[in-house]
């Protein structure tokens, strides 16, 4: 069993890892210890590997920074679900193999915050307290660049992007 | 014609590029900042094992994040940065101190109408001001750009702005006696009707502008990925020559079209929090404001320094409330000194940052701390993004920025505010 964190909308790179916590202002290997350091600072303490963020729209705007969706990444969550994504956000983590998916905003509302649940990203499945949501089908290159661990990892071993014929 | 951006995206991919179409490019330029390049030679070096780019002309590197360096570890990566750029053989390379990347791309002419370039910034949609697909992207995929030689890309759909009418003259009041509407009042007003997420996985493609500025249309095109855009495209005419194969797209190739009349312009802000939460400035008129804060890749051009120091037309900046003006880049700031406006705003009481990206993102010079309030010419207005989350941040337009800076209190510039102290 997993734990389910419920964040708003429009959630911004800012509020995930604000500015003056880049890797660039401190270093690397502190990234872990800032995703939502001051919009929810028991997050990082509390959450779980598996653990699943569901969210309103727009999940991610703002910024290009990669560490972001890394620090979210190196939490090992479970994948992130949201009716929509901001686009940068949605190619980084799906660059560092962190599951992003689209779900309907009404499909998500029984949903409540800290409920356990369990995700099965094969049968594309969430199970929580009341019931279940069947999960849209992700596109094959994104399940294969999920199941490399990332864009690096599966263009090294396909020698090709994604939608590009293999050379 | 399909739209512009399918039009640059066919011509850089070499086939027809449709809305949806997955398709793989070599970009004309890549440009790095010193935020997000210390991760991608990481990436290049550890992940990918690549020590020497094969093609290092296409590539640019700014130092403007942090600039100058504010503590050890930005001191730490910069130099690590420079040692990089020397042994790959960079070119266009911009020190410290040259100003704010986008500013930088287009002021040197390393970004051209039907180009594409990509950027580690979100602001990198800042390009469409001159016709070229700008488009910001995450360190794995610039690394991987940098390494592969090509980057792939999703080709988005395209969401038609078309303006109507034409800015007023400096200092002239439009026929609702609305004074000093410029570039941003549009750039905001295209966020109100768009939403924050209007345009998400699409890019916005803005037709009308042709008596606009290139400094205008780069604020607007800024501006464009905070409604969640792909790129944000002006239509290169008047003073840019388009390529001959770039034509004027048909309004049936686009999935909607806003018009906007720029006479009905407000001067308006968006409130703390969210860059789409805009407001009619007399909504929150007389709020007292700690710093007003002029400068970023949005607002930082010589021609919004001449706006602000128009505005204070002599006034002082009022007791209680600091002015910080960080112009956009070092050429910015040498006219602004040439002809006279750094000297009026000096003499206003305005305090000058070398520059670069000062405090846009909190890192140093201009942090805001908790319980301030600020107003802001750049392009978010996140919690926490100019240092407190305790801290709040109201948008504005260089003109709303002068007169709150004059009052000490948020205000718009009016006919009332200004004459007794016209010059
Ligand atoms: S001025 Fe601000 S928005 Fe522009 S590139 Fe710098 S940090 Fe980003």
């Amino acid at each position: 069993m997993s734990t389910l964190w419920i964040f708003g909308d429009d959630v911004n790179t800012d509020q995930i890892v604000p500015g003056r916590f880049a890797p660039y202002m401190t270093s690397e290997a502190e990234l872990r210890r800032f995703p939502f350091i001051e919009a929810r600072p028991e997050f990082p303490e509390l959450v779980q590997p598996g653990d699943v963020i569901v969210a309103g729209p727009n999940f991610g705007c703002g910024s290009s920074r990669e560490y972001a969706a890394q620090a979210l990444a190196l939490c090992e969550l479970g994948a992130i679900l949201a009716p929509s994504f901001a686009r940068i956000f949605y190619r980084n983590a799906l660059n560092l193999g962190l599951p992003l998916i689209e779900v309907p905003a009404e499909e998500l509302s029984p949903l409540r915050d800290r409920d356990p649940i369990s995700l099965d990203l094969d049968s594309c499945e969430l199970r929580h307290a009341n019931g279940r949501i069947a999960l849209r089908k992700p596109a094959s290159f994104t399940r294969e660049i999920w199941q490399a661990g990332g864009l690096i990892p599966y263009f090294q071993r396909t020698g090709h992007f994604p939608g590009e014929v293999a050379l | 014609m399909s739209t512009l951006s399918q039009q640059i995206l066919s011509r850089a991919s070499g086939r027809s590029a449709q809305p949806g179409d997955l398709i793989t490019l070599t970009p004309d330029r890549v440009m790095l900042h010193d935020s997000i390049a210390p991760s991608v030679i990481r990436i290049l070096k550890e992940q990918l094992g690549v020590t020497q780019l094969s093609n290092p002309d296409r590539v640019v590197v700014v130092i403007d994040h942090v600039a100058p360096a504010a503590n050890l570890a930005t001191a730490e990566n910069q130099a690590a940065l420079r040692k990089w750029v020397r042994e790959q053989g960079i070119k266009n390379f911009f020190e410290s101190g040259n100003g704010i990347c986008h500013q930088l791309l287009i002021q040197e002419g390393l970004a051209l109408p039907g180009e594409v370039v990509v950027g580690t910034d979100s602001h990198s949609t800042t390009y469409g001001a001159v016709g070229a697909f700008g488009t910001g992207m995450g360190s794995t995929d610039v690394a991987v750009c940098l390494a592969a030689g090509r980057t792939w890309m999703r080709v988005p759909e395209a969401i038609r702005v078309q303006v109507r009418g034409s800015f007023t003259e400096a200092g002239a009041s439009n026929e609702h006696g609305v004074f000093e509407l410029g570039p941003k009042d549009l750039a905001l007003e295209i966020i109100r009707r768009l939403g924050a997420a209007g345009a998400t996985y699409a890019s916005i493609e803005i037709f009308g502008l042709d008596q606009l500025s290139i400094a205008g249309r780069m604020t607007i095109a800024s501006m464009a990925v905070e409604a969640g855009a792909k790129a944000g495209l002006i239509w290169p005419g008047g003073l840019l020559d388009s390529p001959s194969w770039m034509q004027m797209p048909d309004r049936a190739d686009y999935i909607s079209e806003i018009e906007i009349d720029l006479a009905e312009l407000q001067h308006r802000v968006a409130r703390p929090g969210r860059v789409d939460d805009l407001v009619h400035v007399s909504e929150v008129q007389g709020l007292p404001i700690d710093v007003v804060y002029v400068g970023t890749c949005t607002n930082g051009r010589v021609e919004d320094l001449q706006t602000v120091a128009r505005v204070l037309a002599g006034r002082k900046v009022a007791t209680g409330t600091r002015l910080l003006v960080v112009p956009a880049s070092a050429q910015v700031m040498q006219e602004v000194v040439e002809d006279g406006t750094a000297a009026a705003l000096l003499s206003a009481g305005a305090t000058f940052g070398p520059p670069g990206c000062g405090a846009c993102i909190g890192r140093h010079m201009g942090v805001l701390a908790p319980g301030e309030v600020a107003v802001f010419t750049g392009n978010r207005n996140f919690t926490g993004r100019m240092g407190s989350p305790q801290a709040q941040i109201y948008l504005a337009s260089p003109a709303v920025a002068a007169e709150t800076a004059a009052t000490g209190r948020l205000n718009a510039p009016s006919l009332a505010h200004s004459t007794p102290h016209l010059v």
